[in-house]
Parts: structure tokens; C-alpha cells; sequence
């Protein structure tokens, strides 16, 4: 009977946990004053061959060409390449072993290509025709995974400095340094210079300064300072190049994804994104993707949740390397969309 | 007056001595090229080695291992690959596709009759193969069964608990894996009689084509020496740090003469043995040896990898010594540069200049050329 009781009673706090866990949204400060920015998606813009799918869309970058890269958690975790026009190119890292549970992709000033995957701790850099050219952090050993628990994404705070817990982004000053967001198991960013040596990492989990709850994604600036996005804090953290808090946006809700385009006058962008719980009473005030200034002043917004074209679904990567030529993909739609903004004030003769 | 000076002449010697020792070895300088091979698929080489026509092996850890829910059991099987080159780096095939044992690639060696050996610290498993791929031989048994994984909410990772540990924290998870040291003796790390292996390492051959198995780096610290048709000789060793007593064995080779050197990792020391396991010396001041290799050709040279751990770019350096323990000169260090070392896991030397390294770290084997 006892027995009995202490099972119900551990049911009971576990299904109120995950239900607690998620209503945590609330509309982001800044979405009743912010004028909406009208946009475009293009329809069906990746041609996919036949027999080939997309799964859940968790990464997506462009290169100087207007290639697209869309790295996906398919049947296996897969890194795709589309050209300007949507037609598929090639696959890279068939089969590798650093490729488990997609979670980021980016496009350095070279155009090499680099996956973060978040199911092998590893990050891998490939140049623009596949080959591997560096490898960061390490996949733990099968064997001594094998005796342990899932890995479930616990903070473990372990700080060390060659190895990652569920990293989930990558991100490059001009000079090459290379900016880690690691992650879900540890809490701090990893800073490396462009040869992969390990420099200084930074922070721990909370929500003080230069703590992070689930530092999501991350972006540097032309300028060298890196923009974290604190998902579970909802605000993104800027830190200067040394990794030194320098300011705190926290307007703009959840940041599941951050990107900063190109360009002499740099735009941030982040997005709100609906929750993957798929707790559609969160819809009406998440999924909108905001424009901002560096230095946090919020532009506009676009978009909202749902699964319709031209809806966004759990945005979980954004690429803008044309300000108004945003790439997203998202994960409980399976798929990724450009979208094309128009803003006001900037006719479309102007533009051209 | 005493008191200050002394210690103060002590460190003083030890840090001439240390130079000094530094200094005395001298630089080999090199070639390397990270370009000759490209892996079908990515991934951790675990071992390169050539045969006696220049193909190049690589034993890979790439592709996923996978786990099948049974009734009761877990299995699993996958996790690894075998790739064959040619001596100019094309790719010619791949060896044991789904073969049981394929699941941890730990090392691969070819024998002087080019049949092609990998060891498989998942599987627990010794397997040869033919010069043309054919399936001759399996030594070990992979458990049958792998530990279901206890419910959420426990640990992290294995590399967080033994990291933590390392900094004095939670005590580090004991090695899993599960299997192998089946059936345990009194002296820890003496294994049984036979073939129950955890955690193989490497694999060499004297000339008779008696067969030495590194067992291991798990819970057994001994060499298990076997037939050229696999039957059990003996073993020797336990768990120590004295003569004869091994800590985390990461190699094995052996000489013209029959004698077998073995890389004691955690000792620090290879130890040298003739062929019946009698102790004959031992050799220091390398670092650690994480891979070893003796040369073809007369006389012979033993290469020895001081490689880096996964949480530093510290050591790297490959030595390069005479049989007695002589130190040659050194070359290379930690990175993930091309020529640079990361994780060295195997080194193949059929001629003394032309080497082949693999590593853990920057997945790949580079093709290194030593110049007088």
C-alpha cells in the first residue's frame, strides 16, 4: 500500500513538472509596442530528390555563393547542400561519427562549413566540397557509455577545456577565433583561436551575471563581440571579445536562435520560437522573430507560430547574411524556409 | 644557511638535469601529409597499418553502434569500420562489414604473411583476416549482453564523473563495457587462462607466429600469448607497477629476436620480456606510451607516441629509440594542424623513415616521412 502511494505520489510531482515546464512562456516586453515588418516565404523553395527528406530542421546557413546548408535530425543526422535556387548539391560527412543529433550550422568568412552536433559533443569543419578539416571536442567513448544513465542534459558545470556537453552552436570573430555555446550539460561559452586551441571559457549556470540557462545559439559581430542566446533565461548576453559581460537584452522573449547579418550596418535577429512541447496554448505568444539594432533596440517583428506556410514552427537556426533574405528552419515542422522581408519605408523599386 | 641552500642546489640540479635531458634529445625533422588517405566515412582512427605491398588499413571508429532490444538482453553491433587504401591512398574496400566484433576499433596490425588483424576493445575481441579480406580467426567473446542503463536523474557522462574525479571531486564511474575478465582470479588484473579479454589494446607475433594479445586496458593488466591456430599458451602480468606488473596497456610489438615490449601506459615505461614472459628491462623518460612500433629492416628502431589526453594540447611527441632504449631524437607535437599530432592511437613503421600515424583526436592517419 505504501508502496503503492509513493508511486502515485512520484507520478503525480513528475507529470506536474513536465506541465509546469510547459507554461513558462509569456508574451516577450516588447511584442504590443513593436511595429510588424510585412514579409514573403517562397514556396517550395528546396527541391528535394527524390527519396530523400528533410526530418527535424535544426540548422540552416548560407555561404558568400547563396549556397544553403540545412543540417537535419532525419533517420540519421544529416547535412545537406541547396544552391541559390533551391536545387540540391550534395551530402556532406556521409555516415561520419560525428553525426547524431544535429543542432547547429554555420558558414565562416572562408566558407568552410561547420556542424554542431549535440548527440556526439563534436564540431566538425568542413571546407565548401566536404572535407573535414578540423574536428572539436570528442564523442564519449561508447564503451563508457554504455554503464552510465542517459545523458538527459543535466548541468554537470565541468568547464573542461577540449571537450563539450551537448554544445549547441559555433560562432567566428574576424580574425577567426571560434566562439562555443556549450550548451545543455555545461553552461559557459568557449572561446578557441582559429587552430582550435583552447584560449578561456567563460561562465556557469544561473541567472546572474555571466550565468547562462541554456545558452542556445551564438553570433559575433563584426566587431568582435559575441551575442549569446540565454534561451532559458530569456535574454541574450553580450560579451566582449575576452568574454566580459558588457549588456543584457532581455525584450525580446526566449531566444531560440540568433543570427547577425552582414554587412557595414550589422542587424541582430532572434526568435521567440514557439516551444517544442507542442503545448499550442503557448502559440499566441511565441513564434515572432525579432529585428534589432546591436546595440538591443528592437526594429520590428515578423512572423508567428504554427505550422502553415509562412508560419513558423519552432524556428530553431536562422540564417541573415542578407538582411532581408532570412533562412529558418524548424524542427516540429521538418522543414526550412526563406523568407523575404519587406520593410516599411524601403519600396521594392528602391531595393532593386 | 644549510636548509635554504640545499634545496635550493636540489632544484637547481633537477632543473639542469631536466633540460639537460631535454635538450639531449635531439629533433627529428619531418614530413607529414594529412591528404594521402580520405575516410569513406569519419570518424576516430583507432589504427593504421601497411602491408607488405604499401596498402594502407585504417580501423575506424565511425557509423553509430546500435542497440537492439532483446527480451531480457540488450545487443548491439555496429560502431566501426575497416577500410583498405592503396599505397598511393585510393580506396580499395572495406573489410567485415557487419562483422559481430566491429563495434570499439582499438587497433589493427598486419602480420608478415599480410593477413590483417583488428582488435575491438567493445566486442573484447582479436579478429584475422586474409590478405584478401577472408574471415581466419576470432579470439575473445563479446558479452553477450550490454547493462541496461539505470533510470534519469542520475550522472552525466562518463568523461564529466571522471573529470570531476580527477579535480577530487565525485569518484570516477569504474570502467563499463561489461564482459570480458569473465570468471576472476585471486590477483586482480591476472585474467583466466584463455581468451576472456576487456578491453584488447594490440596485437603482435613473434617468428614462430605465436600470438601476443595487450589485455587491456579494462580490468585485466596482461599479455595472453596464444599459437599461430589461436590455442592458449599462457599469461603473464597482473595489475602493479613493478617488474612484470602493468597499469592500462596501450601497446605491444615485438623484435626479430622474439622479444615483446609493452607499452605500460600507466607506468609510464615500456617493458621489455623475451618470449616465455621473463622479465628483461624496462625503458623511462618517454612520456607516456600510448603506441608503439618496431621497424622493419635491420637494425631495428621502437617508436614510441607520448601522446596528448582529450582535455590538452600538452606532449605529442613521438620518440624514436634504438631496441636497447637508447633515445634517437623526438619529433612533432600536439594539434590539429596538418604535421601536427592529436590523440595518436597507432603508429605503423615498416621502414625506419616512412611511418604512418593515427589519431583519435583529429580523425584522420597522416603518412609521416623522417629525414635524416
Amino acid at each position: 500500500m505504501m508502496r503503492r502511494f509513493t508511486a502515485l505520489v512520484f507520478a503525480f510531482l513528475f507529470f506536474a513538472g513536465s506541465t509546469f515546464a510547459q507554461n513558462v512562456s509569456a508574451p516577450a516586453k516588447a511584442k504590443a509596442s513593436t511595429p510588424e515588418i510585412p514579409f514573403d516565404s517562397v514556396p517550395d523553395f528546396f527541391k528535394l530528390p527524390a527519396g530523400l527528406y528533410l526530418g527535424e530542421g535544426t540548422g540552416i546557413a548560407t555561404n558568400s555563393k547563396g549556397h544553403v546548408f540545412v543540417y537535419v535530425r532525419s533517420g540519421e543526422t544529416r547535412l545537406f547542400e541547396f544552391d541559390q535556387a533551391g536545387a540540391f548539391v550534395k551530402e556532406f560527412g556521409v555516415g561520419s561519427y560525428g553525426f547524431a543529433f544535429a543542432h547547429a550550422v554555420r558558414v565562416d568568412k572562408d566558407d568552410n562549413i561547420w556542424a554542431v552536433d549535440e548527440g556526439t559533443n563534436v564540431i566538425q569543419k568542413f571546407s565548401p566540397d566536404g572535407k573535414l578539416l578540423m574536428v572539436l571536442g570528442k564523442r564519449p567513448d561508447p564503451l563508457e557509455q554504455l554503464a552510465l544513465t542517459p545523458g538527459g542534459g543535466q548541468y554537470a558545470g565541468t568547464n573542461r577545456p577540449y571537450t563539450f556537453h551537448r554544445q549547441t552552436d559555433v560562432g567566428f570573430d574576424p580574425q577567426g577565433n571560434i566562439f562555443v555555446s556549450d550548451g545543455y550539460g555545461d553552461s559557459r561559452v568557449v572561446k578557441y583561436d582559429k587552430n582550435g586551441r583552447f584560449i578561456k571559457s567563460a561562465g556557469t549556470r544561473g541567472n546572474g551575471p555571466l550565468q547562462f540557462s541554456t545558452p542556445h545559439a551564438i553570433s559575433v559581430d563584426a566587431k568582435g563581440m559575441v551575442y549569446v542566446a540565454d534561451r532559458g533565461n530569456s535574454r541574450i548576453v553580450v560579451l566582449d571579445n575576452d568574454l566580459n559581460q558588457k549588456a543584457v537584452y532581455d525584450s525580446v522573449g526566449a531566444p531560440w536562435a540568433v543570427c547577425i547579418s552582414a554587412g557595414p550596418h550589422q542587424y541582430l535577429y532572434s526568435s521567440n520560437s514557439f516551444p517544442t512541447g507542442n503545448n499550442f496554448d503557448q502559440a499566441a505568444m511565441t513564434g515572432e522573430i525579432y529585428k534589432m539594432e546591436l546595440d538591443g533596440t528592437v526594429l520590428g517583428r515578423f512572423g508567428k507560430a504554427g505550422h502553415a506556410f509562412k508560419e513558423f514552427s519552432s524556428v530553431h537556426q536562422m540564417d541573415c547574411r542578407n538582411p532581408n533574405e532570412i533562412y529558418v528552419s524548424e524542427i516540429t515542422a521538418w522543414r526550412a524556409q526563406k523568407i523575404i522581408l519587406r520593410p516599411q519605408g524601403t519600396s521594392s523599386a528602391a531595393r532593386q | 644557511m644549510n636548509r635554504t641552500i640545499l634545496p635550493a642546489i636540489a632544484a637547481m640540479a633537477a632543473a639542469i638535469g631536466g633540460s639537460l635531458f631535454a635538450q639531449s634529445v635531439p629533433e627529428i625533422s619531418y614530413d607529414a601529409n594529412a591528404d594521402v588517405i580520405s575516410l569513406p566515412s569519419y570518424g576516430e582512427v583507432a589504427g593504421v597499418a601497411t602491408n607488405s605491398r604499401g596498402h594502407v588499413f585504417v580501423y575506424a571508429r565511425t557509423g553509430h553502434a546500435v542497440a537492439t532490444l532483446g527480451d531480457e538482453r540488450t545487443f548491439y553491433h555496429g560502431g566501426s569500420r575497416l577500410f583498405q587504401f592503396d599505397a598511393t591512398g585510393k580506396f580499395v574496400k572495406e573489410i567485415g562489414q557487419g562483422v559481430y566484433a566491429v563495434n570499439f576499433a582499438q587497433q589493427v596490425r598486419v602480420d608478415p604473411q599480410d593477413n590483417i588483424w583488428i582488435v575491438d576493445a567493445g566486442s573484447n575481441q582479436v579478429v584475422k583476416f586474409d590478405a584478401d579480406g577472408r574471415f581466419r580467426l576470432v579470439l575473445g567473446r563479446k558479452p553477450e549482453n550490454i547493462p541496461m542503463r539505470p533510470g534519469p536523474g542520475v550522472s552525466a557522462t562518463a568523461a564529466d564523473a571522471a573529470f570531476l574525479a580527477a579535480r577530487g571531486g565525485a569518484p570516477a564511474t569504474g570502467p563499463g563495457g561489461g564482459g570480458g575478465g569473465r570468471g576472476g582470479t585471486a590477483t586482480p588484473g591476472a585474467g583466466i587462462n584463455g581468451d576472456g579479454f576487456n578491453r584488447p589494446s594490440d596485437v603482435t607475433w613473434d617468428r614462430a607466429g605465436n600470438i601476443y594479445v595487450a589485455d587491456g586496458f579494462g580490468t585485466n593488466s596482461r599479455i595472453a600469448k596464444f599459437n599461430k591456430d589461436g590455442d592458449f599458451l599462457k599469461t603473464w602480468g597482473h595489475t602493479g607497477s613493478g617488474q612484470g606488473q602493468f597499469s592500462q596497456i596501450r601497446g605491444i610489438a615485438s623484435d626479430a629476436a622474439g622479444n615483446i615490449y609493452v607499452a605500460d601506459a600507466g607506468n609510464k615505461r615500456i617493458q621489455i620480456f623475451d618470449s616465455e614472459g621473463t622479465f628483461k628491462s624496462q625503458i623511462g623518460n618517454i612520456g607516456t606510451p600510448q603506441a608503439i612500433c618496431i621497424s622493419g629492416g635491420s637494425p631495428q628502431f621502437l617508436y614510441s607516441s607520448n601522446s596528448n589526453d582529450s582535455e590538452s594540447m600538452d606532449n605529442g611527441e613521438i620518440y624514436k629509440l634504438q631496441l636497447s632504449g637508447q633515445v634517437v631524437g623526438r619529433f612533432g607535437k600536439a594539434g590539429k594542424l596538418p604535421r601536427e599530432f592529436g590523440m595518436v592511437n597507432a603508429i605503423d613503421c615498416r621502414t625506419e623513415n616512412d611511418l604512418w600515424v593515427g589519431e583519435v583526436w583529429n580523425w584522420r592517419a597522416q603518412k609521416v616521412t623522417l629525414k635524416r
